[in-house]
């Protein structure tokens, strides 16, 4: 049985004949990966966190991996790496098996909250991470990549004086150091301020025009939509959706915020189904972009001051409740 | 040797010196100084002998310490750390990072050694003016003690790839002291019978031998040290190594990071 | 994933022979050095300072020198060895170590007291190392006896026998036999029914099914000495009243000097010689006979002693 919004992906037997064709378009392919771990001290209870998973990554693109919490995001990422064994399935990066050094020789991973040999100054992490790569490094090149990440001067100093968002920056600097073809980034974005989000948006962006293909996770859905050519969406282990983020969302209805100044509500709004808030002399109503019109219309009739109408924009959690109340309706309409 | 193994050695011997381990040299040398001080003052004809046996003992006890602490970490820091997950997505195998991280606490052992038998070496001239030919064999008895040193960071890594840390640090001591009476188990075990007799020997013969490796009282007695006990020891202390190194590597081989 | 099984089967052999060549090379080691860390003790400044060192935990250290001790006692005897250099040093630490273990005085005093091969031949040694545990253990009986034992037996000396057994019959507790004995020793009499008391009562009071074959051993030997006495002097008597030697036991029956035919307490009837000695069938199922040995008899390396002497029956 194939789930419900998976409209966009290809069938598994579809991708089978699609690799043997043309493997080497391919940067990324996972064919059915599933993880599940076994949890509790004396009596393990299973507890699935990828249900078997089918995705392609084209040669070149920026790929969004998107879910909330827990939904297996960095699981798929650690089996990708080898870190950890999947309980079925396999997956092929640049054509080659998982673990196959010469494949690992070629791509960069950014761990979440990465934490580093705190002993060493940046430079000789680099330096070190170089030489497990098969690299040489020099000076110049680390002082470039450095550089790069914005930390052109934080070169000599020990890890375990760096904030939080200077490791992250110095975890992309080790993903992208040798110039790896695929890159995977675990949130790359997360504790960075928001000039260093742009910085990273930027990297991204640049990376894809040196040819390389990005994997990336997130849950912050504007970044997603901001970067990336296509993404894939995964909630509670279960693919939702793979596809350009505008096609994923249209079906979501959008909403809209509009504030006016008073302190009651019509009822003429009130029964359009609003959401209102009252704080001092202004509220604040969340109502579907359908009933926009009919909103504004009510208040003119009824003479208040509109001070603001706000688009707000669909969040990726409300799209996944859309997902599975979906699903359910499915379920239900088949049964 | 594979140049990625060379490599994670290199950075664990850097992270012991930066972790300050070698610090205990400093212990070792006001222990050494005080001792030789005050036998040189009470000189009742055995300076040599206490200078030989406390500072021998101290150069094993002292090694055994980082051994085990340093050792059970090696691995085990390094998943909760999560350092790891940014080696392993390198070309490197995950038999090579304990090949490397073996080698690096090994190499931090021997130059701690080396520190420390200087220290023994200067006490023993302080306290009888001259070096003697006798004194050949202090060498071959560190020698020894770093073989020790060898099996039980082995031991430590071994039983660190499966257990928490101070568990680990647990059975690696246990297995230290039982060690230091291997002979003993042995030679109990062939006084059993039956079934005992098959399980306490098989027993006996898993513990890592220490007794033989352990010649600290024999060269404080000036005894010499046969060739053959010399090839043995080293032959046994290598292939024990070995074996543990190729359990840990067996498990580690297997096992999710968290 | 192929490369990874392929790096288990390595590892997994590499345990498997270097499993198969720790023993071999420990085979080898122990071969290299036989007594091992057993040689320490030569090298210990002494017993004392063991015993600091051993920060507190001299009890179990105790024990372990102590089943050292036992285990070089069983493997110089096993090996035929006449020399137990290291047995007087092993029972020295072990019993400074912890003066209270009394065990190894009782086994240790036996132990170094029994001629070679099947002892170290040491009595006074013995007898040091029990003065010393009654010293540290002055209420305990069976110390006073083992110490009269030693001087009675091995070193023929009745005086120091006789007080050995005084002192201790005064403990509370003691075996009423220490009273007996004290009395024997005093008398100096019947030198063969001491003896045979003795034996009985280390065969009844001792829990060690060793000493207790050893005990039987030496019961079943005062038996066939005196059979063979006695017989000897039956055949001595016919041989004046006929001029010659009986040729058969039945000889001995129809000169009304015997009933039945004779046997030794294994149930085997004793051998008539032509000499008119009388010798044992199996003289090696009896250690420690004196006499109905055939002539140039050389008995076994090890004694032999009977599954029946563990058990306790007779
Ligand atoms: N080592 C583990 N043992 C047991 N369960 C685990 C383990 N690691 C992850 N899980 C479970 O697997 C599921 C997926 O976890 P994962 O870390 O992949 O989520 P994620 O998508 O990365 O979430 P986040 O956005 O919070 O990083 C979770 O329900 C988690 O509880
Ligand atoms: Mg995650």
């Amino acid at each position: 049985m194939r789930p419900p919004g998976c409209s966009l992906s290809l069938r598994p037997q579809l991708l089978i004949i699609f690799y043997s064709d043309i493997a080497s378009m391919a940067a990324i392919e996972i064919l059915g990966l599933e993880k599940t771990y076994h949890v509790g001290f004396w009596r393990k209870k299973p507890k699935c966190a990828l249900k078997p998973l089918h995705l392609e990554v084209e040669d070149g693109e920026i790929f969004g991996f998107l879910g909330p919490n827990g939904a297996g995001k960095t699981t798929t990422l650690k089996m990708l790496m080898g870190l950890v064994f999947p309980t079925g399935g396999s997956a092929r990066i640049l054509g080659m098996e998982i673990n196959d050094p010469r494949m690992k020789a070629q791509i960069g991973f950014l761990p979440e909250q990465p934490y580093f040999y705190d002993y060493l100054t940046a430079r000789e992490l680099l330096n070190y991470y170089g030489q497990l790569s098969g690299i040489h490094t020099d000076r110049r090149k680390i002082s470039e990549i450095l550089e790069r990440v914005g930390l052109p001067k934080d070169g000599d100093v020990q890890l375990r004086k760096f904030s939080k968002g200077m490791l992250q920056r110095a975890g992309i600097a080790q993903a992208i150091l040798h110039d790896p073809k695929v890159v995977f980034l675990d949130e790359p974005m997360s504790g960075l301020d928001p000039m260093g989000r742009r910085e990273v948006r930027d990297l991204t962006e640049q990376l894809k025009r040196e040819g390389k293909t990005v994997f990336f996770s997130t849950h912050i859905l504007s970044d997603a939509e901001a970067l990336c050519d296509r993404v894939a969406i995964i909630h509670q282990g279960t693919l939702q959706g793979v596809g350009a983020v505008a096609d994923l969302t249209a079906s979501v209805q959008g909403k809209v915020e509009i504030v006016w100044q008073g302190n009651t509500v019509p009822a003429s709004i009130r029964g359009l189904g609003a959401d209102c808030h009252v704080t001092g002399d202004t509220v604040r109503a969340v109502i579907a972009e359908v009933k926009q019109d009919a909103a504004l219309e009510a208040l003119r009739r009824e003479r208040l001051r509109l001070i603001a109408l706000v688009p707000v924009r669909t969040s990726l959690e409300e799209y996944f409740m859309h997902k599975v109340q979906d699903a359910e309706q499915a379920a239900a309409v088949r049964v | 040797m594979n140049m990625r193994v060379a490599h994670i050695a290199r950075n664990t011997f850097r992270e012991a010196v930066r972790d300050r381990v070698l610090y205990n040299l400093i212990a070792f040398a006001l222990l050494m100084s005080g001792a030789a001080i005050l036998v040189g003052q009470i000189s009742i004809d055995i300076e040599r002998l206490v200078v030989v046996n406390l500072g021998l003992t101290a150069v094993s006890l002292f090694g055994m310490v980082i051994a085990i602490f340093i050792g059970i970490g090696l691995v085990s820091k390094e998943i909760d750390k999560r350092t790891l997950y940014t080696v392993l997505s390198r070309p490197v195998r995950r038999w090579e990072f304990i090949a490397g991280k073996f080698f690096g606490l090994a190499g931090t052992l021997v130059v701690n050694t080396l520190f420390m038998a200087a220290g023994v070496f200067a006490a023993l001239l302080y306290v009888s003016r001259h070096f003697q030919h006798s004194d050949g064999w202090i060498m071959v008895a560190l020698y020894f003690i770093v073989l020790q040193f060898l099996i039980i960071t082995a031991l430590a890594l071994l039983f660190s790839s499966f257990s928490s840390p101070l568990l680990a640090a647990v059975f690696a001591f246990s297995l230290f002291v039982i060690g230091s009476f291997a002979e003993d188990l042995r030679g109990f075990a062939a006084m059993t019978q039956g079934v005992t007799k098959w399980l306490a020997s098989g027993a006996a013969y898993l513990v890592p031998n220490f007794s033989a490796l352990n010649i600290i009282s024999m060269v404080a007695h000036e005894q010499g040290v046969s060739r053959q006990l010399i090839f043995y020891n080293t032959a046994y202390a290598l292939i024990y190594t070995t074996m543990a190194l190729s359990g840990a590597v067996l498990i580690f081989e297997r096992r999710n990071l968290k | 994933m192929k490369s990874a099984r392929r790096t288990a089967m390595v590892a997994g052999l590499l345990a498997l022979f270097s499993l198969a060549g720790s023993v071999f090379l420990l085979r080898r080691l122990d071969q290299l050095r036989p007594a091992g860390t057993l040689e320490d003790v030569l090298y210990l400044p002494s017993p004392k300072a063991l015993k600091r060192l051993s920060l507190g935990y001299d009890g179990l250290m105790a024990d372990v020198y102590w089943t050292r001790a036992v285990q070089y006692f069983g493997s110089q005897h096993a090996a035929g060895s006449r020399h137990f250099e290291l047995l007087a040093p092993l029972l020295d630490i072990a019993t400074t170590l912890d003066p209270h273990l009394v065990v190894a005085y009782e086994f240790g005093s036996h132990f170094l007291t029994v001629k070679p091969p099947n002892g170290a031949g040491m009595p006074q040694h013995a007898i040091e190392l029990v003065k010393y545990g009654i010293r540290n253990n002055p209420d305990n009986w069976k110390l006073y006896y083992d110490l009269g034992f030693i001087y009675y037996m091995d070193l023929k000396d009745y005086a120091g026998a006789a007080d050995a057994f005084a002192q201790g019959a005064l403990l509370p507790g003691a075996h009423p036999w220490m009273k007996v004995l004290a009395g024997r020793m005093a008398e100096h009499s019947g030198e063969t029914q001491t003896a045979r008391l003795m034996w009985t009562a280390t065969y009844q009071e001792t829990r060690d099914p060793n000493i207790r074959a050893n005990a039987g051993a030496h019961l079943r030997a005062l038996q066939v000495d005196e059979d063979v006495t006695a017989l000897e002097a039956l055949t001595a008597r016919y041989h004046e009243k006929t001029g010659q030697f009986p040729s058969t036991f039945a000889d001995l029956e129809k000169a009304g000097m015997l009933r039945g035919v004779p046997r030794d307490p294994l149930g085997h009837t004793y051998k008539l010689m032509a000499d008119g000695r009388i010798e044992v069938r199996e003289p090696d199922d009896f250690p420690f006979i004196e006499k109905g040995t055939p002539p140039f008899y050389t008995p076994p390396r090890m004694p032999k002693f009977l599954p029946d002497d563990y058990a306790g029956k007779r």
